[in-house]
């Protein structure tokens, strides 16, 4: 059935003008609206819990490796293994994980509620993407089930070790086929996500009042455009060579290996961003709401954003330093450039923070965790960019200890950040605050525990991807330091799992703004209705519902706020909002004192 | 729509330009036609949005004075709960997996295609505006 959304006029004088029809119609339940829903909710939540089952199946297979490696000349598992786990880990954590959770699961469920919208702009092509995802993640990890095993040729897939010869079986093929299958499930939701933010804003939320999380996930849809289709068409590719006879990545019939790698890290790199960018967004919301101030340089962050992404696609082959046939000066000059907006945004995130109100709940916890980690990363990054830093440890464990700190710092920490700060409006409960605060604590000592010796591991001359090492080159004691601190992570999970668990069975109810935060969609209950929102408040910054909610700090009319000041000074005490056709919730005055939350 | 239309057309500037520079210092096939590709990414929706922004009347989204009463009315339309999506899905996947599993997922998978496309149809036909 079609539902035709329709807002309501509403009564002159009514505080909300424009009443959004209800519309209760929430069709079948139980397991048949898990299959059937079209509601953007539903979907997005589909994809959180689908992506947080593959991180931890991901997860699994990362301990099983850093149990191998804990010990020299160690035979826990075979070698072929070890290159099975190695490539479905990161296959696993890139392409299912750290992608769909922020573009399909978080983007997916809050986007409309941050614009104002009843839905996403195409809700069956939403629910399409789901399915596909779905369907390409079950093909993925079924590799494992085949007589020759999963993929083993690496996530990044090189030619000529991903040609049939070299890795013969259907697991590669799978792989082929899954990830064709995921990247047309990415390309919907951006279109998707680009449609809605265009066409199915709230009246007066102009694009420079769009929450910096949806213009980062504006960008990064943007980018997944320009990435995903290039994976795709390589994988097809691929999958002619290994099959219909082509020869386009094998010297053999005069193709070009190297080709592979063009097109490969052409979606590679903004990969890279497409799993950041979401990310900072995330954390851009969580700071201001426990600093108790608007964002610092809001259009700053905005370009920030852009010149991000569009330089990230102009750096692919600072991955192919070393095949001494790229161009080093142009993309180690574009690979340092990168660095200036980061550092932009990284100051506009202290500076959104500097003199705030700061409470440490657990989402502003992770938030900052993420500037920790990211920070070292993103600093390794900045030595990587070097081609001759690159040359002498490419491949190495230093690569490792890099990337996956800037991972972590994105997909774990700013992700948990996002779960714990948009839990209560997705489930209308609130988590433990001690729980979660001891999450963090335990994965904050075992990230650091974990990657710094990898660092050292690099220098040392430790290659990535191999499956034993001798004893006596030094090597021991730090890959033993790794593991502990992976196991350590491991185990941090264990108090989410049992607050989600707590948080099911002894509910505490969250209110519809439990963290007084001031982006639209804490203005619809949680959980919200169908098609979101009853009413809309006045759309007047970045942050309607702290407009609606604090008129004391009201900004948006700086002269009627003048007035007021004039009067509050003339009455000697604190007026309500005074001015005609004031903002909504007005009339009775303030809901705090004019002192208590310097939002100035 | 202004501000639609020229985030796209700048990003049709930003891929001509290194699209460009990167051509003229490396002369590499590759990349440089995928530049290209990103810029007309940019150039055609972009410079169609930016057509219609010179033409059409400000909507409500896009002046910073209006108020949520003007955008009273029709917002858009939404289809309702619908199961073709998952259908649709498994049949593309059992249709995928034929290339590597054998022509015999292709069976099932293309008969469930064909039905979710019926379905789809019929189900917005019945439904009115979509």
């Amino acid at each position: 059935m079609t539902i035709t959304q329709e807002r309501a006029p509403g009564a002159a004088g009514a505080p909300f003008a424009g009443e959004v029809l209800p519309d209760h119609d929430e069709g079948p339940s139980g397991l048949l609206k898990w299959i059937s829903s079209t509601d953007h909710k539903v979907i997005g939540k589909n994809y959180l819990y689908t992506s947080i089952i593959l991180f931890f199946i991901s997860g699994i297979m990362a301990m099983l490796i850093r149990a191998q490696l804990s010990q020299p000349n160690s035979s826990l598992i075979s070698f072929q293994q070890f290159n099975e786990l190695f490539t479905m880990h990161g296959s696993l954590m890139l392409y299912l994980y750290a992608g769909p959770f922020a573009f399909g699961g978080l983007a997916n469920y809050v986007i409309p509620l941050q614009v104002g919208a009843p839905d996403m702009a195409f809700p069956r092509l939403n629910a399409l993407s789901y399915w596909l995802y779905l369907s390409g993640s079950i093909i993925m990890v079924s590799g494992f089930l085949t007589a020759g095993g999963a993929a083993s040729f690496g996530w990044v897939g090189y030619a000529p070790l991903s040609s049939v010869t070299n890795s013969p079986g259907t697991g590669p093929d799978l792989w082929i086929i899954a990830i064709a299958l995921t990247g047309f499930s990415a390309i919907f939701t951006a279109v998707n996500l680009i449609t809605t933010i265009f066409y199915l804003r709230a009246p007066g939320m102009t694009m420079f009042r769009l929450p910096i999380f949806t213009w980062n996930m504006l960008v990064t849809a943007i980018l997944i455009l320009i990435a995903f289709p290039v994976l795709t068409a390589a994988m097809v590719m691929l999958f002619a060579d290994r099959h219909f006879g082509t020869h386009i990545y094998s010297v053999a019939g005069g193709g070009v290996p190297l080709l592979w790698q063009h097109l490969f890290w052409f979606f590679g790199h903004p990969e890279v961003y497409i799993l950041a960018l979401p990310y900072f967004g995330i954390v851009t919301d969580i700071l201001p709401t426990f600093s108790r101030k608007p964002v610092f340089g809001y259009k700053g962050m905005v370009f920030a954003t852009m010149a991000i992404a569009g330089l990230s696609t102009g750096v692919w082959a600072h991955h192919m330093f070393t095949t001494g046939a790229v161009l080093l000066p142009f993309f180690s000059l574009l690979s340092f450039l990168i660095a200036v907006p980061t550092g932009i945004k990284f100051f506009n995130w202290i500076g959104t923070m500097w003199r705030g109100q700061l409470t440490f709940k657990v989402p502003m916890l992770f938030a900052i965790g993420f500037l920790f980690a990211f920070l070292m990363g993103g600093l390794s990054g900045v030595l990587l960019a070097s081609p001759p830093i690159d040359f002498a440890t490419h491949d190495t464990y230093f690569v490792v200890a890099h990337f996956h700190q800037v991972l972590f710092g994105t997909a774990v920490f700013a992700a948990f950040a996002g779960f714990y700060y948009w839990y209560p409006k997705m489930t209308g409960r609130m988590l433990r605050e001690g729980l979660g605060k001891a999450h963090f604590w335990v994965m904050f000592i075992g990230f650091w525990l974990t990657y710094v010796p990898q660092y050292v591991l690099g220098l040392r001359g430790m290659p990535r991807r191999i499956a034993v090492y001798p004893s006596g080159l030094g090597w021991t004691f730090m890959n033993q330091l790794s593991t502990i601190g992976a196991s350590i992570i491991a185990l941090s999970f264990l108090f989410m799992l049992y607050n989600l668990w707590v948080s099911w069975a002894h509910p505490i109810p969250a209110g519809d703004n439990p963290w007084d935060a001031g982006t639209l969609e804490w203005w619809a209950s949680s959980p919200p209705l169908h098609h979101n929102f009853v009413n809309l408040p006045r759309i007047r910054s970045e942050r309607p519902v702290w407009d609606a909610n604090h008129p004391e700090h009201d900004k948006a009319h700086r002269p009627s706020a003048i007035a007021r000041m004039a009067a509050m000074s003339a009455n000697g005490q604190t007026g309500g909002n005074g001015h005609a056709g004031g903002n909504g919730q007005a009339g009775d005055g303030t809901t705090g004192s004019p002192g208590s939350a310097g939002a100035h | 729509m202004r501000v639609e239309a020229l985030l796209l057309l700048g990003l049709a500037v930003f891929f001509t330009i290194t699209g460009t520079v990167y051509w003229f210092t490396s002369y590499e096939q590759a990349g440089t036609l995928m530049l290209i590709g990103s810029a007309l990414l940019g150039l055609l929706p972009g410079a169609y949005y930016f057509w219609w922004s010179r033409r059409m009347e400000e909507r409500t989204e896009d002046r910073d004075d209006a108020e949520v009463a003007e955008g009273a009315g029709t917002v858009a339309a939404f289809p309702g709960s619908s199961i073709w999506p998952f259908v649709l899905g498994v049949g593309l996947a059992l249709t995928a997996v034929a290339l590597v599993l054998g022509i015999w997922t292709a069976v099932p998978g293309i008969a469930l295609v064909i039905s979710a496309l019926v379905g789809v149809t019929v189900e917005s036909r019945r439904g009115g505006t979509v």
